[in-house]
């Protein structure tokens, strides 16, 4: 699967790919995100005649955006029901204010920066606590060192039918401090750019870096012992050098 | 760059690249130098390799699944609002 167009395509990905679509439609989708599937230009578009009057269109403005407004919520509060709840609360916020929508940003970053707002106000409310401490561990003192290894063999995509796997990936992420688990769904589930999660989340591009790269070392330390234990065997290696185009 | 100039990097060097690398936001030396590295020395490799493939099996959809029904109570939600008269532009700018 390619995650994105910026990372460097794999040999065996391809292979991934054709085997995972066949057996699960739905599995390895196109690039996702708001506004992925509109370009700028309709996007404004289409804001003008909703404020014109035509505010059925809102579903259309929306569509786009709806799965990445639950996975930024979910991000923050890493509950479905409060996820839900968030993405459609925020999304009516953005409706009602919509007017107040300029357009320097795109619309899907606008909106992601409500559902945020909105995540870390409901979660602010049901903890009582502030939002760094949740978590215990300040961003200062976790090791980033990555778990050693010999080898790998890659694990492919079908695995995660595994009940088990899929928790204890789920569980990894959940694991994660808020600021990381943020940045991390945002752009390695939701695929968006750096510049526009600095945006959404309201830090900058070099903070962005340290907190992905940190949530991914420490994903990688918590979930590679337990699945290079899932495949065992011989070495299957990834082809890094000369795959790019 | 001749041979003697090229940046040498060593294990936990390329630890710190590893994000950058898999987004491809590192300068051209440092790639060079990464992919130097990395020809040579297994257990790097290994290290991208697995955090390669954590990141292809957090990004598939059967991770953090979309709740059954998610969009339609959505676009009810959305329906709701514009029938019970609400709308954008009878709110002041802010």
């Amino acid at each position: 699967m390619l995650i994105r167009g910026l990372r460097p395509p794999l040999r065996d990905e391809t292979e991934n790919v054709m085997a995972v679509t066949a057996a699960s439609p739905g599995a390895c989708l196109p690039e996702r995100g708001c506004s992925r599937t509109m370009t700028e230009s309709s996007e404004l578009d289409l804001i003008a005649r909703i404020l014109n009057g035509e505010e059925h269109l809102f579903h259309e403005l929306i569509r786009p955006c709806e799965r990445t407004a639950y996975m930024a919520a979910f991000g923050v509060l890493k509950n479905q029901a409060d996820a839900e709840d968030v993405a459609q609360e925020a999304t009516i916020k953005a409706f009602r204010a919509l007017k107040s929508f300029r357009g320097e940003a795109k619309f899907g970053t606008w909106l992601l920066s409500i559902v945020l707002n909105e995540a870390r106000g409901k979660l602010r409310q049901r903890s009582r606590m502030p939002l760094e401490s949740l978590d215990g561990k300040p961003e200062e003192q976790e090791d980033f060192t990555p778990f050693p290894l010999a080898d790998w063999r890659e694990i492919p995509s079908e695995f995660l039918e595994r009940a088990e796997l899929q928790k204890r990936i789920e569980t990894a992420i959940e694991e994660l401090i808020p600021s990381y688990r943020e940045v991390f769904l945002l752009r390695d589930k939701e695929e968006r750019s750096i510049e526009e999660i600095a945006q959404i989340v309201g830090v900058s591009t070099a903070l962005v870096k340290v907190r992905l790269f940190r949530a991914r070392m420490a994903l990688q330390k918590q979930l590679a012992p337990y699945l290079k234990q899932q495949i065992g065997g011989r070495r299957k290696r990834f082809s890094w050098m000369g795959a790019r185009p | 760059m001749d041979g003697s100039q090229a940046l040498k990097l060593s294990c936990k060097h390329v630890w710190s690249y590893i994000s950058d690398y898999i987004d491809d936001s590192v300068s051209a030396e440092e790639r060079a130098a990464i992919e130097e590295h990395l020809e040579h020395c297994e257990i790097c490799s290994a290290i991208l390799d697995s955090v390669h493939n954590i990141l292809v099996l957090t990004a598939d959809e059967r991770i953090f699944h979309l709740p059954i029904g998610y969009s339609d109570r959505l676009h009810a939600r959305i329906e709701a609002a514009l029938r019970g008269g609400e709308s954008p532009s009878s709110l002041p700018e802010r």
